[in-house]
């Protein structure tokens, strides 16, 4: 604000304006504190001896219990494999989905025909906008023991006997992150190739007449343009780590492949909400948002270390 | 580009277009797979799968799953909830957002602060689930509709670098003309902001219309199901017979889906439950094209550079 605006006529300030903008910032503010955070105050029960059939005012009337629930978490022998396929899925899901959605944004980058670009990303957004248990049940469907996948891979001599991609949990995490990389490569790709229209046009040329071919153009000229944007989704990807996707995770799992499908977000779905152990239940959550914010702050961190970039 | 095409360029060309080409069969078969698949009879398809065109045609499935009352009403749930929950909750992000894009608002630093809270910080499910049953939202149609009023902090954001693109002049003029802000925001803002108000709301009624997390943890009646939520229900009981696993509980409303298909006719479970499938999607697949195009400008590169 200059310095003249600030002596003289100062417009918006007056008590009218000031009363009109509160009105609108009111229904919004009211739904945050409701839904958002009076939620938060549930989370001493993961510090207490409480019981469902307390109710709400056992949140706050039930003993302290000196951090039983998270001493039992880590003793639970379903904790450590629910935590390793949490992890597994996230960690290679990120490891194969980011440089795989960046190569797809790079090869359509090169594309200088306009309709078929726009026609693959048509094409490709389309998964993005469906949900988990249509594109899940989609690939159920598929992938069954007698389904179209089993069916060509027979026809093919591939294999002897269908493959039990959902009953066998051998094949679980590669469902999950196969399915997951097809449903969102081509939105993924959006932010790609925004940055990469970003890029400086004249420096492509320059390159050119240089005699840069077009992969190395890409390497020497695309990629460091994109790097913020990589740094930015990879930062998201880390700090997302302990948090699956439990729509598409629960649409996927069945009591035979529970041995690789169980995350952490289902389990707390199954013994929260199924078998009403409130109290650990929310002890596991919690534990998790505290992970994921300090694996948040972490990847910021390390990435502004190292590449001067950051979300905050 | 610059320079002759050499033998190198062809061959990387003809290998990124069949790369394509490859990824674009990869999305849309499965699609193709399922429209045919529902609309054969089911008792040909227990011979094996189609592949291009359905064996034996019949629209039976299609039939049945659209003049399921169970189908219906999740249909009219789903549908509601979509059109209120959108037009409300873009309505009140726009205005926060609005609002909270004013220079001259005092106390900015509280909705900054109590944003970041809610977009970093949740109780998450045990404790939601306490409110809702406390506020007597519990499998109550408006558990639905309250929790959702507000788009989030992230929408605020976008909504904030695309009111910041508009010309402050207007604003000034506007406001020395004596318009008040409410003005300002229905008769100014709102128009001007076309683009991102579509693509958000594309977005927000494609989140509603897609979830089926609030009727799974919040409701156990059968008049307050889904469409989502049935059909993952229809799901989940197809695949329980086929690998012969135990379930937890049935589904009234799904079983009563199934009764007409009892045995080998036209239409078998299978069949019933990629109609519904097809069906289920078909509003998403007109809408998400006509949105696209302001996704990229409109939304993204906005919040990018914001």
């Amino acid at each position: 604000m200059s310095s003249r605006k600030q002596k003289g006529f100062r417009l918006g300030y007056d008590f009218w304006t000031q009363f009109e903008l509160k009105l609108m910032l009111v229904p919004a503010v009211l739904l945050i504190f409701v839904f958002d955070f009076s939620p938060l105050f549930g989370l001493l029960i993961a510090f207490k001896n409480f019981e469902p059939i307390m109710g709400i005012k056992g949140i706050f009337t039930s003993e302290w219990n000196h951090f039983q629930h998270f001493i039992l978490v880590f003793q639970n022998f379903q904790f450590w494999p629910m935590v390793r396929n949490t992890l597994g899925i996230n960690l290679l899901s990120a490891l194969i989905g980011i440089p795989v959605t960046m190569l797809f944004a790079l090869l359509l980058n090169e594309i200088k025909h306009h309709k078929f670009k726009s026609l693959v990303q048509t094409v490709t957004y389309l998964p993005h906008f469906l949900s988990w248990v249509i594109f899940g049940g989609l690939f159920i469907t598929l992938l069954n023991s007698a389904g179209i996948v089993n069916v060509l891979l027979m026809e093919l001599h591939l294999i002897d006997k269908p493959i039990q991609f959902l009953a066998d949990p051998k094949y679980f995490w590669g469902v999950a992150i196969g399915t997951g990389l097809l449903k969102d490569i081509g939105w993924g790709a959006i932010l790609y190739l925004a940055a990469m229209a970003g890029v400086d046009q004249s420096l492509y040329e320059a390159a050119a007449i240089d005699g840069a071919g077009r992969i190395k153009r890409m390497w020497y000229i695309t990629i460091p343009g994109i790097l913020p944007t990589l740094m930015v989704l990879i930062i998201f990807a880390v700090s997302g780590m302990l948090n699956n996707n439990f729509t598409q995770i629960f649409v996927l799992q069945n009591s035979l492949n529970l041995p690789t499908s169980q995350v952490i977000d289902t389990y707390v779905y199954q013994t929260g909400l199924l078998q009403f152990q409130f109290a650990s239940a929310t002890a596991i959550g919690l534990l998790k948002t505290v992970f994921a914010l300090l694996l948040l702050v972490g990847a910021n961190a390390l990435s502004r270390k190292l590449t001067k970039t950051g979300l905050f | 580009m610059v320079g002759g095409k050499t033998a190198g360029e062809r061959i990387f060309n003809l290998t990124t277009v069949a790369i394509m080409i490859i990824l674009m069969v990869v999305t849309l078969y499965p699609f193709w797979f399922s429209l045919i698949s529902s609309l054969n009879s089911g008792a040909d398809l227990a011979r094996g799968p189609v592949f291009l065109m359905p064996r034996e045609f019949t629209f039976g499935s299609w039939t049945a799953v659209l003049s399921d009352p169970g189908i219906m009403k999740a249909l009219w749930i789903t549908a509601s909830r979509t059109l209120i929950v959108t037009a409300v909750s873009i309505f009140y992000t726009a205005m926060f957002a609005y609002a909270f894009s004013r220079s001259y608002l005092r106390g900015k630093k509280f909705y900054v602060v109590i944003g970041f809270i809610s977009m970093y910080f949740s109780g998450g499910i045990i404790p939601s689930f306490m409110l809702m049953n406390w506020l007597g939202l519990y499998d109550h149609y408006l558990v639905y509709i309250l929790p959702a009023l507000f788009g989030g902090f992230w929408n605020v954001i976008i909504f904030n670098a695309n009111y910041k693109a508009l010309p402050e002049a207007l604003f000034e003029s506007a406001k020395m003309d004596g318009a008040s802000e409410f003005r300002i925001f229905l008769q100014i803002v709102i128009p001007l902001s076309k683009p991102v108000l579509a693509a958000l709301g594309v977005f927000t009624a494609v989140g509603v219309w897609n979830d089926y997390g609030t009727t799974l943890y919040f409701t156990q009646s059968n008049d307050l199901q889904t469409l989502q939520y049935m059909i993952l229900r229809l799901i989940q009981s197809n695949r329980a017979v086929e690998n012969m696993m135990s379930m937890q509980g049935t589904n009234l409303a799904v079983s009563s889906l199934l009764n007409g298909t009892q045995g080998q006719g036209p239409v078998t479970a299978q069949t019933i439950e990629l109609a519904a499938m097809v069906i289920a999607s078909i509003p998403m697949i007109i809408m998400y094209p006509f949105a696209q195009k302001f996704f990229v400008k409109g939304v993204l590169v906005g919040s990018v550079k914001g």
